[in-house]
């Protein structure tokens, strides 16, 4: 048999969660949050923001200390781990060492009622669809990592559970593994239509694999949106220089009419989305690949100096000394003429730069 | 999975309980049997009529013990509860309240009402006498105590502590309850039985009397008298012993881990001799080698010419025997702690320019700090405990625990004095307790990093391996001489007297008779030899038990009081067996909870004697086991109790044999707190032997114990075999690192 198109994925839902460790640790501040049935959200952010509270909090591994916590039209805010539809993929894997891989990919089938004959049969098409078929007799020890982590995926899947948990599942692996892997996830999300929750610290990955990303910062979202939205319109300073690299400068806006701002950067000037934020100080990002070096003097330029220039294979990095401080951009022209050293004009590209509140 | 129960709930442990309670109520016996716990002999006696065995129901019915009725309505409202959702908050309040006063009146009836009708005074006075009695509890009273319990505990995990979870609730309530009634309210009774004076009331008179007799305190030794208090002569051995044993142990355990001796493996193996050897065969042995006709003495004697003294009796003999006997376990205590400190730090220490000696003194020996002092702990609390030397070798030395036991045992049975003393050697325990952890005090002492250490130990200096390894050398020479002499003194007619080898002592013990009828066991240490056997075996898997789901609950879960809980189950380690003896006898004498003679109350005391090590050994290797392990089985719709089962008792196998093990030879070779416990009918090898002892018949007491010693290291044998190995392939340690 196969494992079929998941109809029972379902939606989550936060309202309001609190998580508070001990007396006064906050793990999670008053989050709402949703998540639509068979999509795959990433929870972004640097350790200690809360993130894997958040996925354990959806798994029942911990309890919220307010708020609610919706599964579908459920409310599972009270019940343990055992009785939500969760299953969840761990950093460590959590295979069981003293079972085969069959016996690990069927231990959950066991506890949900299937008959022996059935479990088998669903715990096999699980390895095949993780390309493990003949792998059911060995013991998670005889497995290289990659291996491991699939059957970790595997016993998560044949639940067929709701919503599907990964955490940071895959920070154990090399980085071309780490690539093929995610991959492989995100496929078979899309083929069975899974809703999935996925932890992780990398924001490459992240873009990546998801359908949505939600930063978090400090126990609280700092922005949701999708990866396109996350990348080109960062809401803060600290989503845009978390989520890829970004030159923060100091501009001025002059002038807000009808949502679109004209702002200036010493003698560089773009009419940009105001963003709701008003006339005066504010902050402009720019992604290194927007910023473009011509000229001294070219139109709508500002003066700059190469101080470092580096070659990385598929393409170059500069760091530019500008009278905003230093710039860092990158060129796919490897073959370019430039070196350290040079007086050169700066500006950003059109779509480039995005107004950061200050 | 049961999210969208509309159905009308069930409750299949809620069901069970009630069952279990209704069945203690209106079919089991309600009062304990005479002819003890597992004989059925009652069925066929006058079952249900008879008063002595009748249910609860059946007495009620007779109009007897009619203040058994108070506990009807409990058993009986909760039936409602089993219509309702769990979730409704009437459920559990129904089951809170219910178990919570079914349980409390139970025992209140059982503590009011005794033998001679109301247990106290006033309550006579103000209702008048009762003119009925009342015995021990029995199945029925057991069955419905814990239907009440594990009520109480499904109402609380109802209402959601610990997550709901009704099989952590209801362990941690069946933990809570056990240590209760087996170790603190023991201990709480002698405490009180301490202050009663002839004529059964309390006076504080006879406890101070007890508590400042000159044979505990006197110093007469000092000021040129002959015999010191025996509180001032345990305290002296005490510290002696556990300086020595400390200092030892170590010893051992810098030669393991920090030198190239060659006979490391000798010195692990000999580690496990005295855990597998009952105490005081030390001191036999020591009376085989230097009592009055002891080979050493007899020997020097001729070849100086002077008269043979009884110098080895007393504080000399004792201490050479609890050195003997304790050094091993200071040994294990040590070589863990010497292990754990880490290489890297010392390796740091060196590249920092100190050298080898400054090293040692100024990294490693004060990373060892809480290792010495839990191995001065051990050796303080098990020579303040230790019965069995003092017996066989004190001669005019008295020591607390003997002075206990011939308090209570002899002609004077004076149960406050010895509640007394017993006292006396409590506060020296706990006060040593308190001492350790006052002088290591706040700091934190890292070991073991979370991060592959891949260094090496440094070697020890020579100015402290050579006098090392020569003490170590000296002590295992002493050591296998000593079990020689015991092998030997077996086969030995009469030591000293008439050297003829014979297996004339073994025959005496172990002689069998093949008759028509079958064997007949004819030797005079059968009796107790399958008693020991039989307690052991029983006692051994239910303190593993208790001892791994305590650790479970401490390392696993969070709840409220989970320090205090923690508190609860060690308290028992810093009990010596003397006290928790005498308790015991003073406790389970009367009812309500009657065990006094039976083969029950040994059990229970090795259980609670024994749990500790359980815990600490759980506590070991669950720490080990990645939480996230429990947390994907959680995920994957297994509940707590089938987590438990299916993942962490698989993978705690070394424990539970640990655990296993531990608590069958303990129960084997224990003397302090069974000397008390033991009966006609439950005699137990250890005080069988030191009975033959205190009859002067050595050769049988040797040849009994060189049995056991075999017994066991067989039995320790087939147990690591049953248990097995759970096979992990070779790589566990890579996902754990993975972490």
């Amino acid at each position: 048999m196969k494992l079929s198109g998941n109809s029972r994925a379902a939606s989550v839902a936060f309202e309001g969660v609190t998580k508070i460790y001990g007396k006064d640790v906050v793990a999670v501040d008053n989050v709402s949050l949703s998540i639509e049935a068979g999509t795959l959200v990433t929870l972004l952010g640097p350790s200690g923001c809360g993130k894997t509270t958040t996925l354990r909090l959806i798994a029942g591994l911990e309890m919220c200390s307010a708020g609610r916590v919706m599964i579908g039209n459920n409310d599972v805010t009270s019940l343990p781990a055992t009785d939500r539809d969760v299953s969840m993929v761990f950093q460590s894997y959590a295979l069981f060492p003293h079972m085969s891989v069959l016996e690990n990919v069927s231990y959950g089938l066991k506890f949900s009622g299937f008959k022996k004959p059935e479990a088998r049969e669903r715990a096999l098409a699980g390895l095949d669809l993780v390309g493990l078929a003949d792998y059911g007799a060995r013991l998670p020890s005889e497995l290289s990592g990659g291996q491991q982590q699939r059957v970790a995926v595997a016993r998560a899947l044949v639940l067929e559970p709701q919503v599907l948990l990964f955490d940071e599942p895959l920070s154990n692996l090399d980085a071309k593994l780490r690539r093929q892997v995610r991959e492989e996830i995100r496929e078979i999300q899309q083929n069975l239509g899974l809703t999935v929750v996925y932890v992780t610290h990398d924001q490459e990955e992240a873009l990546a694999v998801s359908d949505r990303i939600i930063v978090m910062k400090n126990a609280v979202v700092a922005q949701d949106g999708t990866p396109r939205e996350l990348y080109d319109a960062p809401a803060s300073r600290f989503v845009a220089d978390f989520i890829g690299e970004a030159n923060i400068l100091p501009c001025e806006i002059s002038s807000v009419k009808k949502d679109i701002a004209t702002v200036n950067v010493g003698n560089y000037s773009a009419n940009l989305p105001s963003r709701g934020i008003a006339k005066g100080e504010a902050l402009l990002g720019v992604r290194p690949n927007r910023v473009i070096i011509t000229k001294r003097k070219a139109a709508n330029s500002m003066p700059g100096e190469i101080i470092r220039l580096t070659y990385v294979g598929n393409h170059l990095e500069f760091t530019l000394a500008t009278e905003f401080g230093e710039l860092f951009a990158t060129s796919s022209d490897v073959d370019s003429a430039l070196s350290v050293g040079d007086k050169i004009g700066v500006t950003f590209s059109d779509k480039g730069p995005v107004l950061l509140e200050n | 999975m049961s999210i969208d129960n509309k159905i009308s709930p069930t409750h299949p442990t809620l069901l069970l309980w009630l069952i279990v309670g209704w069945v203690g109520f209106l079919l089991v016996p309600w009062y304990g049997i005479e002819d003890g716990f597992f004989s059925f002999d009652w069925l066929s006696d006058g079952y249900p009529w008879d008063p002595d065995y009748a249910p609860a129901l059946f007495l009620l019915l007779q109009g007897k013990k009619m203040w058994l009725a108070v506990v009807i309505p409990f058993i009986f409202i909760p039936l409602f509860a089993l219509r309702r959702d769990k979730s409704d908050p009437l459920f559990g309040k129904i089951l809170i309240i219910c178990g919570a006063l079914g349980f409390g009146l139970l025992l209140a009836q059982g503590f009011i009402i005794g033998l001679k009708g109301w247990q106290f005074g006033w309550l006579e006075q103000l209702l008048g006498p009762l003119g009925d009695r009342q015995f021990g509890m029995g199945y029925g009273a057991l069955m419905m105590a814990s239907a009440f319990l594990f009520m109480f505990t499904q109402g609380l995990a109802a209402r959601g502590a610990v997550n709901g979870d009704v099989f952590v609730v209801s362990s941690i309530g069946f933990v809570i309850t056990i240590v209760a009634i087996f170790v603190f309210f023991p201990i709480i009774n002698m405490l009180l039985s301490a202050f009663i004076s002839e004529d059964k009331t309390y006076s504080g008179s006879v406890f101070i009397e007890n508590i400042t007799d000159k044979r505990l305190w006197s110093l007469s030794c000092v000021t040129g008298g002959t015999k010191c208090g025996a509180a001032w002569n345990s305290l002296v051995l005490a510290i002696l012993v556990g300086a020595s044993t400390t200092a030892l142990g170590l010893a051992f355990a810098l030669i393991v881990t920090r030198t190239n001796f060659r006979y490391k493996k000798l010195l692990r193996a000999m580690s496990v001799l005295p855990i597998i050897t009952p105490p005081f065969v030390i001191g036999l042995a020591i009376i085989l080698l230097f009592g009055l006709s002891g080979t050493f003495t007899v020997y020097f004697s001729e070849l100086f010419g002077f008269q043979p003294t009884r110098w080895v009796y007393g504080m000399p003999g004792i201490l050479i025997a609890q050195i003997l006997a304790f050094t091993p376990i200071a040994f294990l205590v040590m070589i863990g702690v010497v292990e754990g400190v880490s290489p890297s730090m010392e390796e740091a220490a060196q590249t920092l320019r100190a050298n080898k000696w400054e090293t040692f003194v100024t990294v490693s020996l004060p990373l060892m700090r809480p290792g010495i002092a839990n191995a001065f702990l051990l050796g303080f609390i098990e020579s303040m405990a230790d019965f069995g030397n003092p017996l066989v070798l004190g001669g005019n030395f008295d020591v607390l625990s003997t002075e206990i036991f011939f308090a209570i045992a002899g002609a004077q049975f004076d149960q406050a004095r010895a509640a007394s003393i017993a006292l006396v050697l409590l506060f020296f325990t706990l006060g040593a307790f308190y001492a350790q952890s006052f002088w290591l005090g706040k700091k934190s002492y890292p070991t073991m990093t979370g991060k592959g250490d891949s260094g090496v130990h440094p070697q020890l200096p020579m100015r402290v391996s050579l006098p090392v390894i020569a003490i170590v050398g000296l002590w295992t020479a002493f050591t296998i001489l000593i079990y020689s002499m015991i092998f030997y003194g077996s086969f030995v007619e009469l030591w000293g007297v008439n050297n003829n080898l014979t297996v004339k002592h073994y025959l005496t013990a172990f002689s069998l008779k093949l008759t028509e009828n079958g064997v007949l066991w004819t030797g005079s240490a059968w009796d107790s030899f399958w008693t020991t056997l039989k307690i052991a075996g029983i006692s051994a898997p239910l303190t593993a038990a208790v001892g791994l789901i305590t650790a479970y609950l401490l390392t696993r879960q969070n709840f409220a009081g989970k320090n205090a809980f923690e508190f609860g189950t060690m308290l028992s380690f810093a009990i010596p067996g003397t006290v928790i003896g005498v308790s015991y006898i003073l406790a389970f004498n009367v009812p309500p909870i009657e065990l006094t003679g039976t083969g029950i109350i040994l059990v229970v005391s090795f259980i609670f004697r024994n749990m500790p090590v359980g815990v600490r050994a759980g506590i070991a290797s669950m720490s080990q086991l990645d939480k996230s392990l429990d947390e994907s089985s959680l995920t994957l719709g297994a509940n707590s109790w089938q987590t438990f089962i299916s993942i962490i008792l698989p993978l705690l196998k070394p424990a539970i044999l640990a655990a296993l093990v531990y608590s069958f030879v303990r129960a084997m070779t224990a003397i302090s707190a069974v000397i008390f416990l033991v009966s006609a009918e439950y005699n137990m090898a250890t005080s069988y032997i030191i009975g033959r002892v205190e009859n002067n018949d050595y050769g049988l007491a040797i040849a009994y114990s060189t049995t056991l010693i075999a017994v066991m290291l067989l039995v320790v044998g087939i147990m690591q075999f049953i248990v097995g190995r759970t096979n992990i392939g070779r790589r566990l340690g890579q996902s754990r690192t993975n972490v």
